[in-house]
């Protein structure tokens, strides 16, 4: 290809119609081949972690579950299996069963999600105008069963808020029958549809080897063929108590990603059935004390990007020491720059949305670049608050004698 | 009085209001049965004509790096160039406005300059997205033009006339002969696809990979004219097909010609949308391959059936 030799470098991000949220990858394409992709994040750090040691146990719940806006019950149910790990709390079966319902309709809806901005990533619209309504079909069963479409609030620690009904159980699975039905009408579009075939197959090759290498979690790497579940591999909630497969794929690429993803589907509307069958009677809830005792948990949770991970300590106050998030995206971006490797630019949109990205949940930090300057390096706090001082010094306004109660320089 | 008659022609019938009017209409449909395919509600009747006024309305950007004069000269003579065709296509009886030997080559001409425009005007936009999508364009017409031509050109074969009101008189004497020139439709219909750039041939402006294509720095009036543009064409190159392939119904009175005139676009407009309702958009090098390997080849097998019938059916 170097009889090329105009490089054409285009900027994809932090504002694009194929990104749903802001980040930014610089590609430098020789006609529509990429040369090499640039990536850079960053662009919504919400300082949740921070905002988690500030707030007691219970209002972190609702913080934490809004790290992320699809796989929001997942971040919540993290960190309260790590709180409860670290207060030695049990909580009652039904509440187990509730948690791990409510875990794999989110697995649904988001999945189902997925596959239509997939198919709006290559250009197959009716793909997402028909699987966002039979998703909606989930979103109205979630919004009944716990008065909200996405944030379900539905955990606290040491149990669940709300309880499913014996009169709640047959619309779960009116809704389970429903969508297995659509379900399999998807698989059979997406094994005979040619146009679909031909923008899926082969695109974004990332090899099992690789898919080790760049740690690489969840549906995607389970698409290059790694055996990696953490609902089998180190069960929680009801998980062990239900039979399920873990569905992998040797593809090793985007159409994989998509078998993938579809067979866990049918995978969840078993479990589901079985879930609702086995739904022992009691409590949902045990009392939890308001401070949590010294000690630090690590929970894993399989959430539908792949796996989650919270790490907790308390030190006996209502607060706790420190939170730390690692959301699956953060263990599959490194990939995106392997397969994007010779690929097209066309081929670009679907190779990130394939990992099923959700950059909001990934941002730890902010990184500012001067344009003019080109000057890259990073501040720390104390760097940062003397640059403040200095900036505001050279325009006549001393703030270096302020001295703010428990802030910098107390 | 005659040049009077034919500034009423060319302005407002079956001229400028007319077609684009047409256009407008088109668009509805079109838009309409896209959304229905796909399950939606869909647009009211009105959306088009709202759409073109708010644009018509609103600011139009020219950007500082852009070749001020390419920029804004582009929009009008796609347009221009649209509605000049029209005049040369017969709508619900054998005789267009103007018309005469070759016109044929005139309106595949004029049909042309509309992609020509959208490769200038995204060049000279000087933006990056732009850029690629011109050259997309440009990569796209020599993959579907080529088809459209023979397609079109096959049944003016058997006709053995390069004018289209000689084709429709042709095809008006002998009512069944439509029927050998039907894969030639079927190869104009995905090749139309590939002209007016609609998925699964959308690569010059696929959304999520660069913006809008050509049209990225296009915004007010400007847009408006493109969008009017690439509307007309659509109507153009569907009454041309209708003209040419589905030349029945023309010796009708004159409302009843122009009912089953409307039918037939109505029914090239319906298989447009639903083409464009069930396939993913393919990739350029994906476009340049199917056209090559696959359209073009069926559409010299029309020629050849063409050929075929010329010598051995009776004329």
């Amino acid at each position: 290809m170097s009889d090329y030799p105009p490089v054409v470098t285009i900027p994809i991000g932090p504002q694009h119609p194929a990104l749903k949220e802001p980040e930014s990858f610089m590609i430098d394409l020789r006609g529509e081949k990429i040369d090499a992709v640039r990536m850079r994040f960053g662009y919504n750090h919400r300082g949740i972690e921070k905002g988690c040691e500030q707030r007691s146990y219970t209002q972190d719940l609702y913080l934490v579950e809004r790290v992320c806006g699809i796989c929001s019950f997942s971040h919540s149910t993290a960190f309260v299996m790590a709180v409860e790990e670290i207060a030695g709390l049990q909580i009652p079966p039904r509440a187990k069963y509730i948690r791990t319902i409510i875990a794999e309709l989110e697995r649904v809806h988001s999945h189902l999600l997925w596959l239509g901005v997939a198919g709006h990533e290559v250009g197959f619209d009716t793909l997402l105008m028909y699987t966002w309504r039979d998703r909606e079909q989930v979103m109205i069963l979630l919004t009944q069963l716990t008065g909200n479409r996405v944030n379900y609030a539905m955990n606290t620690v040491g149990g669940v808020r709300r309880d499913i009904t014996a009169e709640q159980i047959p619309d779960i699975l009116k809704v389970v029958d429903s969508l297995e039905e659509r379900t399999k009408y998807y698989i059979d579009l997406a094994l005979r549809e040619e146009t679909l075939i031909k923008r899926l197959a082969g695109v974004g090759k990332l090899s099992k080897e690789d898919a080790i290498r760049l740690g690489t979690l969840g549906p995607t790497a389970r698409a290059s063929g790694v055996d990696r579940d953490t609902r089998r591999d180190d069960p929680y909630l009801a998980y062990p108590e239900v039979e399920f497969k873990v569905v992998t794929d040797d593809h090793c690429d985007v159409y994989g990603r998509v078998i993938v993803r579809m067979g866990e589907l049918m995978q969840t509307y078993s479990i589901l059935r079985q879930l609702v069958k086995q739904i022992p009677a009691g409590d949902i809830t045990v009392k939890a004390p308001r401070r949590i005792p010294e000690g630090e948990a690590f929970s894993r949770y399989e959430a539908p990007r792949g796996e989650d991970v919270h790490y907790v300590r308390g030190n006996g106050t209502e607060k706790p020491e420190r939170v730390k998030v690692r959301a699956p995206t953060l263990g599959n971006i490194a990939s995106v720059a392997k397969m994007l490797e010779d690929g097209y630019l066309a081929d670009l949109p679907i190779v990130i949305a394939a990992i099923d990205p959700c950059f909001s949940c990934t941002d730890r930090m902010v990184g500012v670049t001067d344009l003019a300057g080109g000057d890259h390096r990073t501040m720390g706090w104390e760097e940062v608050s003397r640059y403040g001082i200095e900036w505001h010094k050279a325009r006549g306004l001393d703030l270096s004698r302020l001295r703010i109660p428990g802030g910098i320089g107390a | 009085m005659s040049a009077l008659l034919a500034a009423l022609n060319i302005l407002v019938f079956p001229g400028l209001v007319f077609v684009l009017v047409l256009g407008l209409a088109g668009q509805f449909v079109d838009r309409k049965l896209h959304a229905r395919l796909q399950n939606r509600v869909g647009p009211p009747w009105f959306q088009p004509v709202a759409d073109l006024f708010k644009l018509l309305g609103k600011e139009a950007v020219v950007p500082e790096e852009a070749d001020r004069r390419m920029f804004v000269m582009a929009p009008v003579f796609a347009l221009a160039a649209a509605i000049a065709a029209f005049l040369y296509v017969p709508l619900w009886n054998a005789r267009p406005v103007f018309s005469f030997d070759y016109d044929l080559v005139v309106v595949l001409y004029l049909l042309l300059i509309p992609t020509l425009t959208f490769f200038l005007g995204g060049w000279y936009s000087r933006s990056v997205f732009s850029t690629i999508g011109a050259v997309r364009s440009i990569t796209q017409l020599f993959a579907y033009e080529i088809p459209l031509l023979v397609g079109l050109l096959s049944p003016a074969l058997l006709a053995d006339t390069w004018s289209i009101s000689g084709m429709a008189a042709f095809y008006q004497a002998h009512p069944w002969y439509w029927l050998v020139n039907l894969i030639g439709f079927g190869v104009c219909l995905v090749s139309l696809l590939g002209k007016l750039e609609r998925v699964p041939f959308d690569a010059p402006e696929a959304e999520t990979e660069i913006v809008a294509g050509s049209f990225t720095e296009y915004s007010g009036r400007y847009l408006a004219l493109f969008r009017m543009a690439v509307d007309t064409e659509a109507i153009v190159a569907s009454s041309l097909m209708a003209a040419v392939f589905l030349p029945f119904g023309l010796g009708l009175p004159a409302w009843l010609g122009f009912l089953v005139y409307l039918a037939k676009v109505g029914a090239i407009l319906f298989a447009l949308a639903l083409l464009r309702t069930v396939f993913a958009r393919l990739r350029i090098d994906q476009i340049v391959d199917f056209c090559w390997r696959w359209v073009a080849p069926i559409a010299f097998l029309q020629v050849i059936i063409d050929l075929v019938a010329k010598e051995f059916l009776p004329r």
